[in-house]
């Protein structure tokens, strides 16, 4: 069989390629259930986009939910095996209820999770999937990595009371100086720590502007680790050319509280939030009972709708107007979708279609 | 050419915004002319704007039909909505307070009426305080819930206190102070960084502080 590619939605279209682009390396599909034991995300709230949650009560008693998320029953069914790597991806609908919103709605999400003994290597693998999908999806993409474990270390090493380091990263996450600024003139943050932590908000140029400056700001013994691995990511990103479209922006301050290392997002031009989000998630991991460490990333299809909207002009190439001889008419449709054209064929110029041509055929009657 | 889309509020503190704008070097002709139109640009400076209801700015932005846009701290906590903060305008200067009538003493032995047209704010305020309150939510003349016994307390923007003290209210306590801040989409700050920033470095010489 063959699939016409041009009746191919972008998120339809996109999920095979991405299908095919993580099975490509060496990633296998993890097919799971649509429920879950809803004990399982009450346990882990803080961890969900949305607080909401489908629950339900099977046969047998059992309160189970709809999925509201996919990489906690993915970490829910792993195991933790020293030396070795599980690498999955999924495709998967969740359901939750988006921000400003009050009523739930069926979100489908592509993504990869690479839980186990993960070191350099699987970083920056998953960072240049994470890159190469958003290329899929679009030649306009913007990639941006943040580094979790070094603003925390950065942090830490200033002194800062737990609330002012919290009012700092929100600060920090809106890309707010005046706001950063002035919780710490507030709480008698001398001005040379402010001018630290206002290195998370500046705006680079170049990836390598945004290292200098964090190099900048790392003093001996702070952030040594997360600053190298840093420098390594993108060194490894410019090697294979991913690096084009990457810019280091330290806003993705990991708010959810399980980010552990990189954390990143990925944007595409003309949707207006990130289609893209991941990371490294170990401190998840701990959370439910796990020593190995894990990254991945999800790909949020729904919102590449937009896209679709954006460049549909006509509802069909032609619109066919049939006369008495219905054979005929079906024999001219048949030539016209031979041609790569789509064809409604109708008795009567209906309202509300968008066409692009009209073809006539009660005139020759 | 690419445009910034930049949402106005409407009102005296739109006016101002777009004052500021101005001078900052982003003129429009055709905001001033006298007509009907939605949508107003100059294609020389590339910047379009438009009017819309300053409680809806943060969502236009948020949203992307918007690049930046200029909207009130107040909003910004009430609806905590997912953008960039960039810069504050030092514009539309005022505080979000508590008040009450003047003889009113605060009786911690029993849960507390608020009445509000921002309840987020308050219920995050009076969590921190560990205070038991009941929120009453109110759209306007939330001045009138204390003085006729709908509520002990109000919470509301005050700028000079003239509102209240004419009714015999006055503020009691201080949450926090507001004033009008350019706010960013998430996506458009990436796409167009060069031109957000350069207009938020024009607008931060306009600012008075």
């Amino acid at each position: 069989m063959q699939i016409d590619n041009g009746i191919l939605k972008t998120d339809e279209r996109v999920a095979y390629t991405l299908r095919s682009l993580y099975s490509r390396f060496g990633y296998c599909q993890y097919k799971m259930s649509k429920f879950e034991e809803y004990a399982l995300y009450a346990r882990n709230k803080d961890f969900l986009i949305s607080d909401s949650i489908i629950s339900f009560t099977d046969t047998s008693g059992r309160l189970l939910a709809l999925k509201p998320d996919v990489t906690l029953s993915i970490i829910n069914n792993s195991k933790d095996e020293a030396g070795t790597v599980q690498k999955l991806y999924y495709d998967e609908n969740v359901y939750r209820i988006p921000k400003g919103s009050r009523s739930f709605k069926e979100i489908k999400q592509i993504g990869l999770e690479c839980i186990g003994d993960i070191g350099i290597f699987e970083v920056c693998e998953v960072l240049s999937l994470a890159i190469r999908s958003l290329s899929s999806i679009s030649e306009d993409y913007i990639f941006e990595i943040s580094h979790v474990g070094l603003m925390e270390s950065v942090l830490d090493s200033l002194s800062l009371g737990e609330d002012v380091k919290k009012q700092a990263l929100l600060c920090i996450n809106q890309k707010n100086s005046d706001g950063l600024y002035g919780i710490c003139a507030i709480n008698s943050v001398p001005k040379e720590v402010a001018d630290t932590l206002n290195v998370f908000i500046s705006n680079y140029n170049s990836v390598d502007e945004a290292l200098a400056a964090v190099s900048g700001i790392c003093t001996a013994g702070v952030a040594d680790a997360s600053l190298s691995e840093l420098t390594e990511i993108i060194s490894f990103l410019k090697q294979i050319g991913l690096c084009d479209n990457v810019k280091i922006d330290f806003s993705i301050t990991g708010e959810k509280n399980y980010y552990s290392g990189v954390a990143f997002k990925g944007y595409i031009k003309g949707i207006p939030t990130a289609v893209l989000s991941g990371g490294r998630y170990d401190k998840l991991m701990r959370k439910m009972g796990r020593a190995s460490g894990a990254i991945g990333f999800a790909v949020y299809l729904d919102l590449l709708e937009r896209l679709d909207m954006a460049g549909q002009e006509f509802d069909v190439d032609v619109l066919l107007i049939h006369g008495k001889d219905i054979a005929r008419a079906i024999a001219k449709a048949d030539e016209l979708s031979k041609d790569g054209k789509t064809v409604r064929v109708v008795g009567q110029i209906p309202c509300n279609l968008r066409y692009r041509e009209l073809i006539d055929l009660t005139g020759e009657d | 050419m690419e445009f910034i889309n930049v949402a106005l509020p409407k009102g005296r503190l739109g006016e101002k915004v777009l004052s500021m704008f101005e001078k900052a070097g982003y003129t429009c002709p055709s905001i001033h002319e006298e007509n009907r139109k939605l949508i107003f640009e100059n294609a020389e400076v590339g910047i379009r704007y438009f009017w819309v209801k300053p409680s809806d700015v943060a969502i236009y932005v948020e949203r992307g039909a918007a690049d930046i846009g200029v909207a009130g701290k107040d909003i910004l906590l009430e609806y905590e909505p997912d953008v960039y903060e960039l810069l504050d305008l030092c514009l539309g200067k005022c505080r979000m307070a508590v008040a009450a009538k003047k003889d009113f003493c605060d009786n911690t032995n029993s849960t507390l009426r608020v009445a509000t047209k921002f309840y987020r704010i308050a219920e995050r305020y009076y969590a921190e305080k560990c205070r038991d309150i009941d929120i009453i939510h109110l759209n306007g003349s939330i001045e009138l819930a204390p003085i006729l016994g709908l509520s002990d307390v109000i919470v509301d923007i005050v700028e000079t206190g003239k509102t209240l003290y004419e009714n015999n209210l006055e503020p009691k306590e201080t949450i926090v102070e507001i004033s009008a801040r350019l706010i960013a989409n998430r996506a458009s700050y990436q796409f167009k960084n060069a031109l957000i920033e350069k207009i938020k470095d024009a607008l931060s010489l306009q600012v008075k502080r």
